[in-house]
């Protein structure tokens, strides 16, 4: 993976929300600074007719808008692009501090297929990762939505989707000692909801993927099935319990967590771009 | 008439009246229906598969909650040579037309519709495989 580990440590072991974004007309990598600056404006407006804000604070709401080269798969990606949001209280001097409130980015990781066939004055940044309060995620997201004529969906990701992740992301090699890899099933139809959350030894969940996965470089859906399969079949044998009938919502392994709400967590820099890439195909699926 | 999982009991073989079509019911959001209806279809006879099996697919609606793979669907129709009919039982207009296509489908298996037997459903299935 390319990607810088310096400067792309502030994205882990964060949560990040998830969207699809449509592409973006007339969107320009060479005008950061002045979005930032009519963000900032359209952010001030909306504060005066209430609607930005965490309630009882008084912020100064500075934008900044840059650019992540080292987050792309294949240079036909678009780089990705960096919006965060500081806040400084008015009352202090211009020395304070200013704290990160909140992030977001677009990306696209190996989204070829999907940017070669749109028209020229489109943009391709389907991928959104929020991090930080909703109110301010709508506010930007709305702008954005208006000046650059895209839609903001929702990125929900299917239990199908997580058990390709709970399969990859276990075969992946760690350095320092791995966490365990955790499942998490929602039992439907009960009056009271109930979670079975499944813990597996990463060196066992390693070995049965090893002995599953027979194809190098690639990953079948045969060997997902089987992978979990055994899985469930295991806890079936201890517990008399169906998962294959429950609704796998979250998958962690020691490279990302993933939540079926469209949830992610990076935790090992080196598979950043990996996860990214898997996170754009999904996000193009939603779009098309 | 509606089952868990086949065989059905012996015990009530003899009250049991003639069975014209199976409907097998697959929930898209539990792996766990695959895989009951896949070993449920080992017990069942041949004869059955010459137009007298059908595969009902629910829940769907909401593409989010996809625990089964679509190709482990298609690769039921093809290997058994019977319909799959999608349905989302949580709509209304959805499961009554659903209900309808499968009385229609009845009637046709039990002979009640002249001219037409459970068999065109088979070469109907083969005909949009060669497209």
């Amino acid at each position: 993976e390319n990607a810088d580990p310096q400067r792309t440590a502030f994205l882990l072991r964060k949560q990040w929300t998830l969207y699809s974004v449509t592409p973006m007309y007339r969107f320009s990598s060479a005008h950061l600074r002045h979005y930032a600056r009519l963000l900032s404006a359209f952010i001030a407006a909306e504060k005066q007719k209430g609607l930005a804000v965490e309630i009882g604070v008084e912020l100064d709401i500075k934008v900044a808008v840059s650019s992540l080269p080292d987050l792309k798969g294949s240079n036909q990606d678009q780089a990705a692009i960096l919006v965060q949001l500081s806040s400084r209280s008015p009352a202090s001097q211009k020395n304070s501090e200013e704290k990160l409130i909140w992030s977001g980015w677009f990306c696209c990781v190996s989204g070829d297929d999907f940017s070669q066939n749109i028209p020229e004055d489109f943009t391709c940044l389907p991928l959104f990762l929020a991090n930080g309060a909703e109110c301010y995620t709508s506010i930007v997201g709305s702008w954005f939505q208006k000046t650059f004529d895209c839609l903001f969906r929702r990125l929900a990701i299917s239990p199908l989707n997580l058990s390709w992740m709970a399969a990859m992301w276990t075969g992946c090699k760690v350095d320092k000692t791995a966490s365990a890899v955790e499942l998490v099933f929602s039992v439907p139809r009960l009056p009271q909801p109930l979670d079975i959350s499944y813990a597996i030894h990463p060196e066992d969940a390693k070995a049965l993927w090893a002995t599953v996965h027979k194809t190098p470089g690639e990953i079948t859906q045969e060997e997902v099935d089987v992978f979990m399969d055994c899985l469930y079949s295991h806890f079936h044998r201890h517990f008399k319990i169906h998962l294959s009938a429950t609704k796998l919502v979250k998958v962690s392994t020691a490279i990302a967590s993933a939540h079926c709400e469209g949830i992610i967590k990076f935790l090992q820099s080196q598979y950043l771009t990996g996860v990214l890439m898997l996170l754009t195909e999904l996000a193009i699926s939603q779009i098309q | 008439h509606l089952a868990t999982s086949l065989p059905l009991p012996s015990e009530r073989d003899h009250l049991r009246p003639r069975i014209d079509l199976i409907a097998f019911m697959i929930d898209i959001k539990s792996k766990h229906s695959l895989k009951n209806v896949e070993a449920s279809l080992t017990h069942v006879d041949a004869s059955f598969f010459l137009g007298k099996v059908c595969f009902l697919v629910t829940g769907v609606g909401r593409v989010n909650y996809c625990s089964i793979d679509m190709n482990a669907i298609w690769k039921l129709r093809e290997v058994y040579c019977s319909p799959v009919l999608f349905c989302e039982l949580e709509l209304e207009g959805m499961r009554v037309a659903t209900a309808q296509r499968l009385l229609r489908m009845l009637q046709i298996c039990a002979g009640h519709v002249p001219g037409v037997s459970a068999l065109c459903f088979g070469s109907l299935m083969r005909h949009s495989a060669d497209d």
